[in-house]
Protein backbone atom coordinates (compact mmCIF):
# COMPACT_ATOMS: atom_id res chain seq x y z
CA UNK A 1 0.00 0.00 0.00
CA UNK A 2 2.91 2.15 0.82
CA UNK A 3 4.47 1.73 -1.79
CA UNK A 4 1.95 1.98 -4.11
CA UNK A 5 1.29 5.41 -2.84
CA UNK A 6 4.62 6.39 -3.08
CA UNK A 7 4.81 4.93 -6.80
CA UNK A 8 1.71 7.28 -7.45
CA UNK A 9 3.22 10.60 -6.02
CA UNK A 10 6.26 9.55 -7.98
CA UNK A 11 4.68 9.93 -11.42
CA UNK A 12 2.88 12.55 -10.15
CA UNK A 13 5.83 14.65 -9.42
CA UNK A 14 7.40 13.49 -12.59
CA UNK A 15 4.30 14.47 -14.60
CA UNK A 16 4.20 17.82 -12.35
CA UNK A 17 7.91 18.69 -13.24
CA UNK A 18 7.52 17.96 -16.83
CA UNK A 19 5.03 20.22 -17.35
CA UNK A 20 6.86 23.07 -15.58
CA UNK A 21 9.63 22.38 -17.99
CA UNK A 22 7.39 22.90 -21.02
CA UNK A 23 6.19 26.23 -19.24
CA UNK A 24 9.21 27.48 -18.27
CA UNK A 25 12.34 26.66 -20.79
CA UNK A 26 10.80 28.96 -23.53
CA UNK A 27 10.76 31.79 -21.32
CA UNK A 28 14.48 30.95 -20.26
CA UNK A 29 15.36 30.28 -23.91
CA UNK A 30 13.66 33.79 -24.95
CA UNK A 31 15.01 35.45 -21.85
CA UNK A 32 19.01 34.13 -22.18
CA UNK A 33 18.93 34.53 -26.03
CA UNK A 34 18.40 38.05 -25.97
CA UNK A 35 22.30 37.42 -24.60
CA UNK A 36 23.18 35.68 -27.39
CA UNK A 37 25.26 36.25 -30.69
CA UNK A 38 23.57 35.49 -33.70
CA UNK A 39 25.46 32.32 -34.87
CA UNK A 40 25.13 31.39 -30.96
CA UNK A 41 21.76 31.28 -31.49
CA UNK A 42 22.00 28.97 -34.24
CA UNK A 43 23.88 26.18 -32.48
CA UNK A 44 23.49 26.49 -28.67
CA UNK A 45 19.63 27.74 -28.08
CA UNK A 46 19.55 25.93 -24.77
CA UNK A 47 22.60 26.31 -22.53
CA UNK A 48 24.19 29.90 -21.08
CA UNK A 49 25.70 32.01 -23.87
CA UNK A 50 29.18 31.77 -24.06
CA UNK A 51 30.24 35.18 -24.98
CA UNK A 52 27.57 37.35 -23.33
CA UNK A 53 26.37 40.37 -25.81
CA UNK A 54 24.99 43.04 -24.10
CA UNK A 55 24.22 45.21 -26.76
CA UNK A 56 21.18 43.80 -27.62
CA UNK A 57 19.62 45.16 -24.26
CA UNK A 58 21.79 48.41 -23.82
CA UNK A 59 20.76 49.67 -27.57
CA UNK A 60 16.87 49.26 -26.71
CA UNK A 61 17.33 51.08 -23.39
CA UNK A 62 19.15 53.46 -24.49
CA UNK A 63 16.27 53.95 -27.91
CA UNK A 64 13.93 56.71 -27.22
CA UNK A 65 11.09 55.07 -29.00
CA UNK A 66 11.44 52.11 -27.07
CA UNK A 67 10.40 54.12 -24.28
CA UNK A 68 7.66 56.22 -25.79
CA UNK A 69 5.96 52.87 -26.49
CA UNK A 70 5.81 52.32 -22.90
CA UNK A 71 4.99 55.97 -22.02
CA UNK A 72 2.01 55.82 -23.95
CA UNK A 73 0.76 52.56 -23.01
CA UNK A 74 1.63 53.86 -19.40
CA UNK A 75 -1.04 56.57 -20.57
CA UNK A 76 -3.47 54.49 -22.22
CA UNK A 77 -3.46 52.05 -19.27
CA UNK A 78 -4.00 54.75 -16.17
CA UNK A 79 -6.35 56.87 -18.53
CA UNK A 80 -8.68 53.63 -18.73
CA UNK A 81 -8.11 52.64 -15.25
CA UNK A 82 -8.92 55.36 -13.61
CA UNK A 83 -12.41 55.73 -14.95
CA UNK A 84 -13.31 52.35 -15.42
CA UNK A 85 -12.92 52.53 -11.81
CA UNK A 86 -14.30 55.86 -11.30
CA UNK A 87 -17.48 55.30 -13.37
CA UNK A 88 -18.12 51.36 -13.07
CA UNK A 89 -18.02 51.95 -9.20
CA UNK A 90 -20.66 54.95 -9.09
CA UNK A 91 -22.90 52.49 -11.66
CA UNK A 92 -22.85 49.62 -9.51
CA UNK A 93 -23.44 51.70 -6.16
CA UNK A 94 -26.83 52.68 -7.53
CA UNK A 95 -27.59 49.49 -8.58
CA UNK A 96 -26.32 48.21 -5.08
CA UNK A 97 -27.90 50.68 -2.90
CA UNK A 98 -30.62 52.89 -4.82
CA UNK A 99 -33.91 51.44 -5.40
CA UNK A 100 -35.79 52.43 -8.37
CA UNK A 101 -37.84 51.08 -11.18
CA UNK A 102 -35.21 50.56 -13.79
CA UNK A 103 -32.92 49.18 -12.18
CA UNK A 104 -32.64 45.36 -12.72
CA UNK A 105 -33.59 46.73 -16.47
CA UNK A 106 -30.59 48.77 -16.66
CA UNK A 107 -28.49 46.09 -15.04
CA UNK A 108 -29.09 43.72 -17.45
CA UNK A 109 -28.66 46.52 -19.98
CA UNK A 110 -24.73 46.15 -18.97
CA UNK A 111 -24.62 42.42 -18.67
CA UNK A 112 -26.07 42.24 -21.85
CA UNK A 113 -23.05 44.06 -23.34
CA UNK A 114 -20.74 41.20 -21.81
CA UNK A 115 -21.13 38.82 -24.54
CA UNK A 116 -20.64 41.79 -27.49
CA UNK A 117 -17.58 40.49 -29.28
CA UNK A 118 -15.15 43.76 -29.23
CA UNK A 119 -14.41 42.21 -33.08
CA UNK A 120 -17.96 42.80 -34.35
CA UNK A 121 -18.01 46.63 -32.97
CA UNK A 122 -14.58 47.58 -34.52
CA UNK A 123 -15.47 49.11 -38.09
CA UNK A 124 -18.34 51.25 -36.41
CA UNK A 125 -16.14 52.09 -33.73
CA UNK A 126 -13.27 53.24 -35.82
CA UNK A 127 -15.92 55.78 -37.63
CA UNK A 128 -17.62 57.12 -34.69
CA UNK A 129 -14.24 57.78 -32.81
CA UNK A 130 -13.18 59.42 -36.25
CA UNK A 131 -16.46 61.30 -36.54
CA UNK A 132 -16.34 62.59 -32.95
CA UNK A 133 -12.42 63.65 -33.81
CA UNK A 134 -10.29 61.99 -31.33
CA UNK A 135 -8.42 60.26 -33.95
CA UNK A 136 -4.33 61.09 -33.06
CA UNK A 137 -5.15 61.71 -29.99
CA UNK A 138 -4.89 59.07 -26.76
CA UNK A 139 -8.74 59.50 -26.22
CA UNK A 140 -8.73 56.92 -29.39
CA UNK A 141 -7.72 54.38 -27.31
CA UNK A 142 -9.21 55.19 -23.87
CA UNK A 143 -12.59 55.65 -24.71
CA UNK A 144 -13.53 52.25 -26.20
CA UNK A 145 -11.17 50.74 -23.95
CA UNK A 146 -13.47 52.26 -21.14
CA UNK A 147 -16.87 51.28 -22.86
CA UNK A 148 -15.94 47.46 -23.48
CA UNK A 149 -14.06 47.66 -19.30
CA UNK A 150 -17.54 48.65 -17.98
CA UNK A 151 -19.48 45.77 -17.91
CA UNK A 152 -17.53 42.99 -16.29
CA UNK A 153 -16.19 45.82 -13.56
CA UNK A 154 -19.71 46.43 -12.97
CA UNK A 155 -20.92 42.91 -12.15
CA UNK A 156 -17.71 43.13 -9.43
CA UNK A 157 -18.39 45.84 -7.92
CA UNK A 158 -22.28 45.10 -7.34
CA UNK A 159 -21.43 42.33 -5.95
CA UNK A 160 -19.02 43.70 -3.40
CA UNK A 161 -21.05 46.45 -2.11
CA UNK A 162 -24.10 44.09 -2.25
CA UNK A 163 -22.60 42.39 0.90
CA UNK A 164 -21.44 45.33 3.06
CA UNK A 165 -23.32 45.41 5.88
CA UNK A 166 -26.56 47.41 5.15
CA UNK A 167 -26.07 48.73 9.12
CA UNK A 168 -23.79 51.39 8.31
CA UNK A 169 -25.52 52.12 5.29
CA UNK A 170 -28.85 53.01 7.30
CA UNK A 171 -27.32 54.66 10.16
CA UNK A 172 -25.91 57.15 7.57
CA UNK A 173 -28.71 57.96 5.78
CA UNK A 174 -30.37 58.69 9.41
CA UNK A 175 -27.76 61.26 10.35
CA UNK A 176 -29.15 63.17 7.42
CA UNK A 177 -25.60 61.53 4.76
CA UNK A 178 -26.77 62.05 1.09
CA UNK A 179 -25.94 58.81 -1.28
CA UNK A 180 -23.28 60.80 -2.99
CA UNK A 181 -21.56 61.55 0.50
CA UNK A 182 -22.16 57.94 1.32
CA UNK A 183 -20.33 56.62 -1.28
CA UNK A 184 -16.95 58.42 -1.28
CA UNK A 185 -16.79 58.37 2.13
CA UNK A 186 -17.94 55.08 3.17
CA UNK A 187 -18.65 52.82 0.46
CA UNK A 188 -15.12 53.75 -1.56
CA UNK A 189 -12.88 53.87 1.25
CA UNK A 190 -14.38 50.62 2.28
CA UNK A 191 -13.92 48.80 -0.74
CA UNK A 192 -9.93 48.53 -1.25
CA UNK A 193 -10.14 45.09 -2.32
CA UNK A 194 -12.22 45.46 -5.14
CA UNK A 195 -11.34 48.74 -6.32
CA UNK A 196 -7.42 46.63 -6.38
CA UNK A 197 -9.17 43.63 -8.21
CA UNK A 198 -10.97 46.08 -10.88
CA UNK A 199 -7.79 48.15 -11.23
CA UNK A 200 -5.25 45.39 -11.93
CA UNK A 201 -7.90 43.33 -14.53
CA UNK A 202 -8.33 46.68 -16.25
CA UNK A 203 -5.13 47.66 -15.81
CA UNK A 204 -3.45 44.72 -17.30
CA UNK A 205 -5.91 44.52 -20.08
CA UNK A 206 -5.00 47.66 -21.49
CA UNK A 207 -1.90 47.13 -21.43
CA UNK A 208 -1.32 43.59 -23.27
CA UNK A 209 -4.20 44.85 -25.63
CA UNK A 210 -3.20 45.02 -29.61
CA UNK A 211 -6.13 44.86 -31.50
CA UNK A 212 -7.70 48.00 -30.46
CA UNK A 213 -4.78 50.64 -30.72
CA UNK A 214 -3.48 49.32 -34.08
CA UNK A 215 -7.00 50.10 -35.48
CA UNK A 216 -7.20 53.21 -34.08
CA UNK A 217 -3.58 54.76 -34.03
CA UNK A 218 -1.79 55.72 -36.83
CA UNK A 219 0.49 58.28 -35.64
CA UNK A 220 3.65 56.34 -34.80
CA UNK A 221 3.87 58.84 -31.52
CA UNK A 222 1.44 57.37 -30.07
CA UNK A 223 1.85 53.64 -30.76
CA UNK A 224 1.21 51.40 -27.87
CA UNK A 225 4.05 49.18 -27.11
CA UNK A 226 2.46 45.73 -28.39
CA UNK A 227 2.27 47.69 -31.53
CA UNK A 228 6.09 49.18 -31.05
CA UNK A 229 7.22 44.86 -30.59
CA UNK A 230 5.44 44.34 -33.95
CA UNK A 231 7.27 47.04 -35.69
CA UNK A 232 10.56 45.73 -34.33
CA UNK A 233 9.62 42.61 -35.13
CA UNK A 234 8.81 43.84 -38.84
CA UNK A 235 12.44 45.69 -39.04
CA UNK A 236 14.57 43.21 -37.60
CA UNK A 237 12.58 40.11 -38.84
CA UNK A 238 15.07 37.12 -38.20
CA UNK A 239 17.48 38.80 -35.72
CA UNK A 240 15.71 37.26 -32.52
CA UNK A 241 18.54 38.18 -30.46
CA UNK A 242 17.48 41.65 -30.98
CA UNK A 243 13.67 40.54 -30.83
CA UNK A 244 14.16 38.51 -28.06
CA UNK A 245 15.50 41.39 -25.60
CA UNK A 246 12.67 43.42 -26.50
CA UNK A 247 10.31 40.66 -25.30
CA UNK A 248 12.34 40.31 -22.49
CA UNK A 249 12.38 43.68 -21.48
CA UNK A 250 8.87 43.51 -21.39
CA UNK A 251 8.28 40.39 -19.79
CA UNK A 252 10.30 40.92 -16.73
CA UNK A 253 8.10 43.81 -15.42
CA UNK A 254 4.94 41.66 -16.17
CA UNK A 255 6.30 38.46 -14.16
CA UNK A 256 7.19 41.31 -11.10
CA UNK A 257 4.30 42.87 -11.39
CA UNK A 258 1.96 39.61 -11.52
CA UNK A 259 4.17 38.21 -8.24
CA UNK A 260 2.93 41.50 -6.48
CA UNK A 261 -0.56 41.77 -7.18
CA UNK A 262 -1.30 38.09 -8.00
CA UNK A 263 -3.81 37.99 -4.91
CA UNK A 264 -6.06 40.55 -7.01
CA UNK A 265 -5.78 39.45 -10.32
CA UNK A 266 -6.63 35.63 -9.25
CA UNK A 267 -9.37 36.69 -7.25
CA UNK A 268 -10.86 38.97 -9.65
CA UNK A 269 -10.41 36.13 -12.67
CA UNK A 270 -12.20 33.81 -10.38
CA UNK A 271 -14.12 35.42 -8.00
CA UNK A 272 -16.69 37.07 -9.97
CA UNK A 273 -18.38 34.35 -11.21
CA UNK A 274 -17.26 31.09 -8.62
CA UNK A 275 -19.48 31.62 -6.32
CA UNK A 276 -22.22 29.37 -6.06
CA UNK B 1 -40.60 74.41 3.15
CA UNK B 2 -39.28 71.32 1.79
CA UNK B 3 -40.30 68.09 3.86
CA UNK B 4 -37.13 65.76 4.89
CA UNK B 5 -38.94 63.14 2.80
CA UNK B 6 -38.88 65.39 0.03
CA UNK B 7 -34.95 66.01 0.20
CA UNK B 8 -34.17 62.04 0.49
CA UNK B 9 -36.16 61.74 -3.05
CA UNK B 10 -34.71 64.34 -4.55
CA UNK B 11 -31.31 63.33 -3.55
CA UNK B 12 -32.47 59.49 -4.72
CA UNK B 13 -32.70 60.45 -8.72
CA UNK B 14 -29.81 63.28 -8.39
CA UNK B 15 -27.80 60.60 -7.63
CA UNK B 16 -29.52 57.94 -9.74
CA UNK B 17 -28.99 60.49 -12.78
CA UNK B 18 -25.57 61.66 -12.26
CA UNK B 19 -23.95 58.30 -11.01
CA UNK B 20 -25.49 56.69 -14.44
CA UNK B 21 -25.09 59.39 -17.00
CA UNK B 22 -21.36 58.77 -17.55
CA UNK B 23 -21.23 55.27 -17.75
CA UNK B 24 -24.49 54.90 -19.45
CA UNK B 25 -23.37 57.49 -22.31
CA UNK B 26 -19.86 55.87 -22.82
CA UNK B 27 -21.22 52.34 -23.03
CA UNK B 28 -24.44 52.97 -25.37
CA UNK B 29 -22.40 55.38 -28.16
CA UNK B 30 -19.06 52.48 -28.14
CA UNK B 31 -20.41 49.33 -27.41
CA UNK B 32 -24.24 49.82 -28.15
CA UNK B 33 -24.48 51.62 -31.36
CA UNK B 34 -21.87 50.22 -32.86
CA UNK B 35 -23.07 46.71 -32.95
CA UNK B 36 -26.07 47.88 -33.94
CA UNK B 37 -24.72 49.84 -36.78
CA UNK B 38 -22.10 46.89 -37.56
CA UNK B 39 -25.84 45.03 -38.61
CA UNK B 40 -26.49 47.61 -40.28
CA UNK B 41 -23.42 48.52 -42.58
CA UNK B 42 -23.18 44.91 -43.32
CA UNK B 43 -26.05 45.54 -46.17
CA UNK B 44 -23.96 47.97 -47.51
CA UNK B 45 -20.80 48.11 -49.85
CA UNK B 46 -18.84 51.12 -48.30
CA UNK B 47 -15.81 52.73 -47.49
CA UNK B 48 -16.37 55.28 -44.44
CA UNK B 49 -16.68 57.86 -46.24
CA UNK B 50 -19.81 59.73 -46.76
CA UNK B 51 -23.12 58.20 -46.03
CA UNK B 52 -23.85 54.15 -46.73
CA UNK B 53 -25.64 54.92 -49.91
CA UNK B 54 -24.93 51.49 -51.89
CA UNK B 55 -27.21 49.15 -50.43
CA UNK B 56 -26.37 45.24 -51.89
CA UNK B 57 -28.75 43.22 -49.73
CA UNK B 58 -27.19 40.03 -48.21
CA UNK B 59 -24.48 40.04 -50.96
CA UNK B 60 -21.61 40.61 -48.26
CA UNK B 61 -23.45 37.87 -46.23
CA UNK B 62 -23.22 35.72 -49.39
CA UNK B 63 -19.94 36.41 -50.73
CA UNK B 64 -18.45 35.72 -47.22
CA UNK B 65 -19.95 32.24 -47.08
CA UNK B 66 -18.63 31.49 -50.88
CA UNK B 67 -15.31 32.54 -50.08
CA UNK B 68 -12.62 29.63 -49.51
CA UNK B 69 -10.56 31.61 -46.67
CA UNK B 70 -13.03 32.89 -44.59
CA UNK B 71 -15.16 29.44 -44.76
CA UNK B 72 -10.91 28.17 -43.50
CA UNK B 73 -11.08 30.53 -40.56
CA UNK B 74 -14.73 29.69 -39.31
CA UNK B 75 -13.58 25.90 -39.04
CA UNK B 76 -10.08 27.26 -37.54
CA UNK B 77 -12.08 28.58 -35.30
CA UNK B 78 -13.67 25.46 -34.19
CA UNK B 79 -10.74 23.31 -34.03
CA UNK B 80 -9.53 26.06 -31.40
CA UNK B 81 -12.56 25.38 -30.26
CA UNK B 82 -12.91 21.93 -30.28
CA UNK B 83 -8.80 21.22 -28.68
CA UNK B 84 -9.91 23.87 -26.20
CA UNK B 85 -12.69 22.23 -24.77
CA UNK B 86 -12.27 18.12 -25.41
CA UNK B 87 -8.20 18.52 -24.56
CA UNK B 88 -7.20 21.66 -22.57
CA UNK B 89 -10.78 21.98 -19.72
CA UNK B 90 -9.63 18.53 -19.15
CA UNK B 91 -6.32 18.34 -18.64
CA UNK B 92 -7.02 21.94 -17.12
CA UNK B 93 -9.14 20.19 -14.32
CA UNK B 94 -6.55 16.98 -14.16
CA UNK B 95 -3.91 19.80 -13.02
CA UNK B 96 -6.09 21.34 -10.60
CA UNK B 97 -7.46 18.33 -8.80
CA UNK B 98 -3.69 16.64 -8.54
CA UNK B 99 -2.36 20.53 -7.38
CA UNK B 100 -5.72 21.58 -4.96
CA UNK B 101 -4.65 18.76 -2.20
CA UNK B 102 -2.62 19.06 0.11
CA UNK B 103 0.40 18.11 -2.01
CA UNK B 104 3.69 19.62 -1.23
CA UNK B 105 5.04 22.15 -3.63
CA UNK B 106 1.26 22.66 -4.72
CA UNK B 107 1.78 26.91 -4.70
CA UNK B 108 4.82 26.51 -6.89
CA UNK B 109 3.24 24.47 -9.46
CA UNK B 110 -0.33 26.50 -9.10
CA UNK B 111 1.93 30.31 -10.07
CA UNK B 112 3.99 28.63 -12.83
CA UNK B 113 1.12 27.04 -14.62
CA UNK B 114 -0.58 30.44 -14.42
CA UNK B 115 2.40 32.44 -15.77
CA UNK B 116 2.25 32.02 -19.41
CA UNK B 117 -1.78 33.82 -18.85
CA UNK B 118 0.07 36.88 -17.56
CA UNK B 119 1.74 37.31 -20.50
CA UNK B 120 0.57 39.86 -23.13
CA UNK B 121 -0.71 37.29 -26.29
CA UNK B 122 1.65 39.39 -28.83
CA UNK B 123 4.49 38.04 -26.95
CA UNK B 124 3.59 34.37 -25.93
CA UNK B 125 3.39 34.52 -29.95
CA UNK B 126 6.64 36.14 -30.83
CA UNK B 127 8.69 33.91 -28.03
CA UNK B 128 6.87 31.07 -29.70
CA UNK B 129 7.39 32.45 -32.69
CA UNK B 130 11.30 31.93 -31.97
CA UNK B 131 10.79 28.33 -30.69
CA UNK B 132 9.30 27.65 -33.79
CA UNK B 133 12.18 29.04 -36.25
CA UNK B 134 13.74 26.11 -37.93
CA UNK B 135 16.66 27.98 -38.62
CA UNK B 136 17.64 29.29 -34.39
CA UNK B 137 14.68 28.31 -32.21
CA UNK B 138 14.15 25.05 -29.86
CA UNK B 139 12.66 23.46 -32.29
CA UNK B 140 16.05 23.44 -34.69
CA UNK B 141 17.69 22.75 -30.78
CA UNK B 142 15.83 19.75 -31.01
CA UNK B 143 15.69 18.54 -34.60
CA UNK B 144 19.68 19.13 -34.89
CA UNK B 145 20.38 16.95 -32.05
CA UNK B 146 18.77 13.82 -33.29
CA UNK B 147 20.89 14.85 -36.42
CA UNK B 148 17.61 16.11 -38.75
CA UNK B 149 17.47 18.95 -40.85
CA UNK B 150 14.42 21.22 -38.76
CA UNK B 151 11.37 22.06 -40.32
CA UNK B 152 9.74 25.49 -40.59
CA UNK B 153 6.14 24.26 -39.12
CA UNK B 154 4.98 27.72 -39.22
CA UNK B 155 5.71 27.98 -42.88
CA UNK B 156 4.16 24.45 -42.96
CA UNK B 157 0.41 24.72 -44.40
CA UNK B 158 -0.49 21.32 -42.77
CA UNK B 159 1.67 22.25 -39.34
CA UNK B 160 1.11 25.91 -39.06
CA UNK B 161 -2.24 25.36 -37.20
CA UNK B 162 -0.74 22.59 -34.65
CA UNK B 163 1.95 25.19 -33.90
CA UNK B 164 -0.78 27.87 -32.92
CA UNK B 165 -3.00 25.11 -30.79
CA UNK B 166 -0.02 24.42 -28.94
CA UNK B 167 0.28 28.15 -28.32
CA UNK B 168 -3.30 28.50 -27.28
CA UNK B 169 -2.69 25.82 -24.75
CA UNK B 170 0.22 27.07 -23.41
CA UNK B 171 -1.06 30.00 -22.42
CA UNK B 172 -4.49 29.57 -21.32
CA UNK B 173 -4.21 25.88 -19.73
CA UNK B 174 -3.14 27.97 -16.15
CA UNK B 175 -5.97 30.07 -16.09
CA UNK B 176 -8.71 27.39 -16.23
CA UNK B 177 -6.84 25.65 -14.03
CA UNK B 178 -7.29 28.02 -11.63
CA UNK B 179 -10.90 28.95 -11.89
CA UNK B 180 -10.56 25.08 -10.76
CA UNK B 181 -8.71 25.36 -8.06
CA UNK B 182 -11.00 28.04 -6.60
CA UNK B 183 -14.18 26.30 -7.21
CA UNK B 184 -12.33 23.02 -5.59
CA UNK B 185 -11.93 25.29 -2.51
CA UNK B 186 -14.94 26.27 -2.25
CA UNK B 187 -15.91 22.86 -1.54
CA UNK B 188 -16.87 22.20 2.00
CA UNK B 189 -14.51 20.41 4.39
CA UNK B 190 -17.06 18.39 5.94
CA UNK B 191 -18.70 16.84 3.06
CA UNK B 192 -14.93 15.89 1.97
CA UNK B 193 -14.07 14.45 5.76
CA UNK B 194 -17.56 12.54 5.43
CA UNK B 195 -16.45 11.05 1.91
CA UNK B 196 -13.15 9.79 3.17
CA UNK B 197 -14.88 8.47 6.58
CA UNK B 198 -17.14 6.12 4.38
CA UNK B 199 -13.66 4.98 2.55
CA UNK B 200 -13.95 6.67 -0.61
CA UNK B 201 -10.24 7.09 -2.03
CA UNK B 202 -9.10 9.74 -4.28
CA UNK B 203 -10.53 9.08 -7.64
CA UNK B 204 -14.31 8.41 -6.66
CA UNK B 205 -14.26 11.44 -4.75
CA UNK B 206 -12.84 13.17 -7.65
CA UNK B 207 -15.48 11.86 -9.84
CA UNK B 208 -18.54 11.27 -7.61
CA UNK B 209 -17.84 14.47 -5.23
CA UNK B 210 -15.53 17.32 -6.39
CA UNK B 211 -16.49 17.37 -10.54
CA UNK B 212 -20.21 16.96 -9.88
CA UNK B 213 -20.26 20.17 -7.53
CA UNK B 214 -17.74 21.50 -9.84
CA UNK B 215 -20.24 21.82 -12.73
CA UNK B 216 -21.14 25.86 -12.24
CA UNK B 217 -17.37 26.13 -12.16
CA UNK B 218 -16.72 23.82 -15.57
CA UNK B 219 -19.92 25.77 -17.49
CA UNK B 220 -17.95 28.77 -16.65
CA UNK B 221 -14.86 27.89 -18.25
CA UNK B 222 -16.29 26.36 -20.66
CA UNK B 223 -18.08 29.69 -21.84
CA UNK B 224 -15.03 31.64 -21.02
CA UNK B 225 -13.19 29.27 -23.33
CA UNK B 226 -15.95 29.51 -26.13
CA UNK B 227 -15.59 33.69 -26.25
CA UNK B 228 -12.08 33.77 -26.06
CA UNK B 229 -11.56 31.27 -28.64
CA UNK B 230 -13.73 33.34 -30.94
CA UNK B 231 -12.26 36.00 -30.73
CA UNK B 232 -8.91 35.16 -31.40
CA UNK B 233 -6.53 37.52 -32.88
CA UNK B 234 -3.07 38.48 -31.16
CA UNK B 235 -1.75 35.15 -31.36
CA UNK B 236 -2.06 34.79 -34.64
CA UNK B 237 -0.28 37.87 -35.87
CA UNK B 238 3.25 37.17 -35.00
CA UNK B 239 2.92 33.63 -35.55
CA UNK B 240 1.57 33.38 -39.25
CA UNK B 241 -0.21 36.64 -40.25
CA UNK B 242 -2.83 34.16 -40.97
CA UNK B 243 -0.41 32.52 -43.39
CA UNK B 244 0.94 30.40 -45.46
CA UNK B 245 -1.64 30.82 -47.82
CA UNK B 246 -4.71 31.72 -45.74
CA UNK B 247 -4.94 28.34 -44.20
CA UNK B 248 -4.58 29.89 -40.59
CA UNK B 249 -6.81 33.12 -40.28
CA UNK B 250 -9.25 33.19 -37.36
CA UNK B 251 -12.25 35.32 -37.90
CA UNK B 252 -11.27 38.51 -36.62
CA UNK B 253 -7.65 38.03 -38.30
CA UNK B 254 -9.41 37.59 -41.46
CA UNK B 255 -11.93 40.60 -40.34
CA UNK B 256 -8.72 42.87 -39.77
CA UNK B 257 -7.27 41.48 -43.11
CA UNK B 258 -10.27 41.55 -45.44
CA UNK B 259 -12.63 44.54 -44.22
CA UNK B 260 -10.33 46.70 -41.73
CA UNK B 261 -7.15 46.99 -43.73
CA UNK B 262 -8.87 47.63 -47.11
CA UNK B 263 -11.87 50.07 -45.48
CA UNK B 264 -14.41 47.60 -46.45
CA UNK B 265 -16.71 48.79 -44.02
CA UNK B 266 -19.65 46.50 -45.22
CA UNK B 267 -17.99 43.53 -45.54
CA UNK B 268 -16.15 43.94 -42.73
CA UNK B 269 -19.17 44.39 -40.58
CA UNK B 270 -20.71 41.01 -42.14
CA UNK B 271 -18.09 39.08 -40.83
CA UNK B 272 -18.30 40.83 -37.57
CA UNK B 273 -22.16 39.89 -37.46
CA UNK B 274 -21.07 36.42 -38.06
CA UNK B 275 -18.71 36.04 -34.97
CA UNK B 276 -21.48 38.51 -33.27
CA UNK B 277 -24.37 35.76 -33.75
CA UNK B 278 -22.45 33.25 -33.07
CA UNK B 279 -21.49 34.39 -29.41
CA UNK B 280 -24.70 35.50 -29.37
CA UNK B 281 -26.23 31.53 -30.08
CA UNK B 282 -23.79 30.58 -27.22
CA UNK B 283 -24.66 33.09 -24.92
CA UNK B 284 -28.29 32.01 -24.80
CA UNK B 285 -27.09 28.68 -24.15
CA UNK B 286 -25.86 30.02 -21.29
CA UNK B 287 -28.19 32.48 -20.14
CA UNK B 288 -29.53 30.69 -17.22
CA UNK B 289 -26.36 29.46 -15.84
CA UNK B 290 -24.58 33.17 -15.97
CA UNK B 291 -27.26 36.22 -15.61
CA UNK B 292 -29.47 34.37 -12.47
CA UNK B 293 -28.99 36.27 -9.86
CA UNK B 294 -29.87 34.33 -6.38
CA UNK B 295 -30.87 37.48 -4.54
CA UNK B 296 -32.44 38.65 -6.38
CA UNK B 297 -34.64 41.06 -4.58
CA UNK B 298 -32.22 41.94 -1.44
CA UNK B 299 -31.06 45.63 -1.22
Amino acid sequence: MIMKTNFRTYYLYLLLFFLAGVIIIPLYVSVIGGFKHTGELRTNSLGLPINWKFENYTSLLANSDFWLFLWNSTVYAVGTTFFVVLFASMTAFVFAHVKFVANKFLYNYFLLGLMFPFATAILPLFLRVRDFGLLGTSWAVIIPQIAFGLGFSIILFRGFFRQMPKEIFEAAVCDGCSYTQFYFRFTLPLSTPILATVSVITLTGSWNNYLLPLIMINDESLYSWPMGIMVFRGEYFTDWGKILAYVSLTLVPAVVFFFALQKYIVAGLTGGAVKE
Amino acid sequence: MRSPKLDALLSRYYTIIIFLIPALTIFTLFVVLPIGEAAYYSFFRWNGYGAPEKFVGFKNYEFLFKNRVFIMSLKNNFYIIAISLFVQLPFALLIALMISDKLRGAAFFRTVFFLPFILAEIVTALIWAYIYDGNYGLVAAIWGFFGAEAPFVLGDKDWALVAILIVIFWKFFGIHMMIYIAGLQAISKEVLEAAKVDGAGPITTAFRIKIPMLIPTIKLSVFLSLLGSLQLFDIIMPLTGGGPSNVTHSMVSYLYYFGVMRMKVGFGSAVGVVIFLICLFIAIGYQRTLMRDDNENKF
